[in-house]
């Protein structure tokens, strides 16, 4: 307690300390009460083990979206094609699993390889021609939606082998069977003992960074705070690790999801390239000046978000069994909220993936809640408007008060 | 006599944490020019928010006597009625309206919202000629430059019945004549008997206009000056404003020359935007090691448009022409490419073009070199943290912490993040282009102490700087440019602000 009186930068209060973190916090607490009020108003019916994996599989490819989305909206561009990626991709993956019959492990790679192209194609007009991504990709959705028609001549095309299905409709088999000691509740032992050991190793992973900031003298949050968070968050992590495991544990996709968001995450906040997109979104020129390829990096944020759409397009034909013309239709506007609502600015440099993870959830929350309850679509859209606006409204408030 | 058109009394203002103004007194007579001046984060600004309405009348203690009655204003149109208008360091105006338009913006001339144009365009040419502007009523604000933007902001003010007229830094981004005109006028108005407070870093020209100065330190006023009952140096007034004496504006330093750095040789650029028109035309220099060397020249001179285009094709088009870093020829075709040359570029603008305000200290020191503080690709968080730190001390950078946003550092502390980005990418060439612009007298010493030291290190500095003063104290050779051009070298002995201006003088007569 001594030495940290005498350290030359002081722990801030815990008021001042929420205060500066209203945000995340808040967003956090969100989704929280978002889900106890559906939890209350579903009858349980939310969080039972069915309809957690539901939530799951069906918010999957939007978070996958927003990973890439918060990229480019951080750039200070927007994409408003990946919904038309998403059906364009899936309809390729369609025609050359079913029409050609080629595996899988060549179809993935491949349709991955032509997102990144759709991307670069995309890119290539916002980075190098500088025209205003709205438009490139405005023009990009219709164009992209079009050519799904083509592709499909106007017809859902399915059903999938059984291994690509795997990819929405698979679960991470139980390799724990044997020491199951619960037999009768838990039927995926496996996943709960992943997630024990993911808790686990978060708080090590906490307590170590607060000791090396203690350290190097850098600001850590209030200790209250950080057991009160790593607490709620673990406590929240293991219910539903739990619930999970009373099903079929863990589904693909979310492994696939989990691994992403930690990867996007690194790269945000650890990486050069991240810390190069900040820049650039915060003062392009100012970024150009300090030796920053601004063209490039835009480039490669169409490229990044063409290859997420392309893998949410998979998932998503998979999961339907079946490739669409009209899959995706009015994705965009999902994953874009999801990005604000997480409190990216829609003027660039501002934005935080575990932000819109959160908001792509809450909005999951809500069309899930709100389709159990059995409100229709109509009631679904005022609401969703209605909370994105509330939200982008805290964010100016709290700015301007601050 | 005692004829006071304004008083603020016992003015404090406080923010969360910081107590901006503490118990400002100021006395303005009408019909006077007072100037307002002060270290950067001295108050001046915001004892004009104040005043204006900006922070309204509540969110502060003490009292505004304007026109004999106490005044509480809750916005700015409640003191504009009154005629007092401020016209920001920024200016207000759209860029792709007209003249006429910018004026009357928000109080057109209209009946039911129907603008009545030919009334507008006879009002806005009144008050055109008032300012001395022969533009038509219809030209654009982008199609004109920055000095005549500011006397459109002036006939803007005269439009709205103006009475006490509020400049904050109106010369900061003029050149010689624009800023002459422009303090003519304001002479010009006070015989009229208009009422202005100028505020300005421009000591000179505060001498030239000011019947008194107010000088204000640390949110306090420190005290007023009669410039008609005593002659004012500048000397006098920097003492007041710094709060000691301060001996030489220049630090003192020994020169050590070393051999020839950089060297720019048959330098022609072509104009970014007419693209058929020749710019820059045969530039020749060098920079040698441990050397300061001066541009001086006239806005739209070329200055600036001759270090972008070098430093990575950053500026211009068609660039033809050799540069060689220790006699060796290099390629700065890039920004990538000039900062591995050895080249670095500290802007004009360090707000627009320098820094990303919405990032900390620490981002913005490293962003130009952030593969040195990364093991492939991924930031070591300990080793960034000490750079940063260590430039922050180095470099003196005022801040709670390197954690602190630019955008809330003052405009020196703010050049000092600037210089600390390029000092981490250890160039041999740092190019300062205005390195003192808008930042107090205190925080200029530093600046230059710091050119100094870079200097006596080996490095060269290339500074380009439109205060001539500057110049001439901190170089050691100057050359001169005009419309394009390089018109004159000088060597520390024969540059003075005469032979500068002559070599601007006789080159124009040439062409």
């Amino acid at each position: 307690m001594v030495a940290e009186t005498s350290a030359p930068k002081t722990t801030p209060s815990i008021g001042d300390y929420l205060r500066n973190n209203i945000r995340e916090y808040g967003l956090l607490v969100a989704l929280v009460v978002i889900m106890l009020f559906f939890q209350f108003l579903t009858a349980g019916v939310l969080f039972r083990p069915v309809n957690l994996t539901n939530l799951v599989l069906q918010n999957s490819f939007i978070v996958i979206m927003a990973l890439g989305m918060l990229l480019i909206i951080v750039a200070g561009h927007i994409d408003l094609s990946v919904g038309s990626i998403v059906a364009f991709t899936g309809g390729l993956s369609a025609i050359m699993l079913v029409k050609w019959g080629l595996h899988f492990s060549i179809v993935v790679p491949l349709c991955l390889i032509l997102g990144g192209l759709v991307g670069a194609a995309q890119g290539y007009w916002v980075a190098y021609r500088k025209i205003p991504a709205f438009i490139v990709t405005l023009a990009g959705m219709l164009v992209f939606r079009g050519l799904t028609y083509l592709v499909l001549q106007n017809r859902p095309i399915g059903p999938f082998p059984k291994d690509f299905q795997l990819l929405s409709t698979g679960f991470i088999p139980d390799f724990l069977y044997f020491i199951n000691p619960l037999p009768g509740v838990i039927t995926n032992f496996f996943a709960l003992v992943a997630v024990l050991v993911l808790v686990a190793l978060a708080i090590y992973n906490g307590v170590k960074d607060r000791r090396t900031n203690e350290l190097h003298g850098t600001e850590n949050e209030p200790f209250a705070f950080f057991v009160l968070q790593m607490g709620i968050i673990s406590a929240v992590a293991i219910f539903l690790g739990f619930q999970l495991s009373t099903y079929k544990g863990f589904p693909n996709v979310l492994v696939v999801m989990a691994l992403l968001i930690a990867l996007y995450t690194f790269v945000t906040t650890r990486s050069t390239i991240g810390r190069r997109i900040y820049a650039m979104g915060g003062n392009e020129k100012a970024a150009k000046l300090s030796g920053i390829n601004t063209e490039r990096l835009t480039f490669y944020t169409f490229v990044n978000m063409g290859v997420l759409a392309a893998l949410a397009g998979m998932i998503i034909a998979a999961r339907l069994n079946s490739a669409t013309p009209k899959a995706g239709v009015g994705f965009e506007l999902d994953v874009i909220a999801a990005c604000f609502i997480g409190g990216a600015s829609a003027s660039g440099g501002v934005g935080k993936i575990t932000g819109a993870v959160i908001g792509a959830f809450i909005m999951g929350v809500m069309n899930n809640g709100m389709s159990i309850m059995g409100l229709g679509i109509d009631y679904q859209q005022l609401v969703k408007g209605l909370v994105l606006l509330a939200a982008v409204f805290f964010d100016v408030y709290n700015k301007n008060k601050g | 006599m005692d004829n006071i058109i304004l008083e603020m009394r016992g003015i404090t203002k406080t923010f969360p944490g910081v107590k901006a103004l503490d118990n400002v007194n100021l006395k303005v007579r009408e019909g006077e020019i007072h100037a307002l001046v002060g270290e950067n984060g001295a108050g001046k600004s915001t004892l004009m928010k104040v005043l204006s309405g900006v922070y309204p009348a509540g969110t502060y203690d003490g009292e505004i006597h304007y026109d004999r009655e106490v005044r509480h204003f809750s916005t700015i149109s409640d003191s504009e009625h009154l005629g007092i208008i401020i016209i920001h360091q920024e200016l207000a105006l759209v860029p792709l309206l007209s003249i006429a338009e910018n004026i009357f913006l928000g109080n057109e001339i209209a009946t039911n919202g129907v603008i009545d144009w030919p009334k507008t365009f006879s009002r806005t040419q009144e008050l055109l000629t008032k300012v001395g502007l022969k533009e038509p009523p219809t030209t654009r604000i982008t199609d004109i430059g920055v000095g005549k933007q500011q006397l459109v902001e002036i006939a803007k003010a005269l439009s709205k019945k103006v009475r006490l007229l509020i400049l904050d830094e109106p010369t900061a981004s003029l050149n010689e004549t624009d800023s002459d005109a422009l303090l003519k006028l304001l002479m010009e108005f006070r015989k009229q008997g208009m009422t202005s407070i100028i505020i300005s870093h421009k000591l000179n020209e505060i001498k030239t206009v000011a019947d008194k100065i107010t000088i204000l330190r640390d949110g306090g006023t420190v005290e007023t000056l009669d410039c008609h009952s005593e002659d004012i140096s500048e000397d006098r007034i920097i003492k007041g404003m710094v709060g000691r004496d301060m001996e030489d504006r220049y630090p003192p330093r020994e020169p050590k020359i070393g051999e020839t750095l950089l060297e720019v040789k048959n330098w022609n650029v072509f104009h970014q935007q007419h693209r058929d028109r020749q710019f820059l035309h045969n530039i020749n220099f060098n920079v040698r090691a441990g050397e300061v060397v001066g541009i001086a020249g006239l806005m739209g001179a070329g200055r600036t448009e001759t270090v972008m285009s070098i430093f990575g094709k950053s500026w211009g088009h068609k660039i033809t022409g050799e540069v060689f870093m220790h006699g060796k020829q290099v390629d700065v075709s890039t920004i990538p490419r000039a900062i591995d040359a050895g080249l670095a570029y500290v802007t004009e603008d360090r707000k627009q073009l320098g820094l990303v305000l919405n990032n900390n200290i620490m981002h913005n020191t490293t962003l130009s070199n952030l593969n040195a503080v990364a093991n492939n690709g991924v930031i070591d968080d300990h080793k960034e943290r000490k750079v940063a730190t260590d430039y922050r001390s180095k470099l003196r950078i005022r801040s709670h912490s390197i954690y602190q946003e630019a955008v809330n550092l003052s405009g020196g502390n703010q050049q000092k993040v600037v210089l600390s980005k390029w000092l981490f990418t250890s160039p041999e060439v740092l190019i300062l282009d205005e390195p003192t612009r808008g930042i107090d007298v205190g925080a200029k010493y530093e600046i230059y102490t710091i050119i100094n030291q870079l200097a006596a290190e080996g490095k060269g500095i290339l500074m380009i700087s439109s205060e001539m003063p500057e110049l001439l104290g901190t170089c050691d050779r100057i050359y001169v440019m005009n419309e394009g051009r390089i018109v004159a070298e000088l060597s520390k002995q024969e540059a003075s602000q005469e032979s500068i201006m002559r070599a601007i003088m006789r080159s124009g007569e040439k062409h």
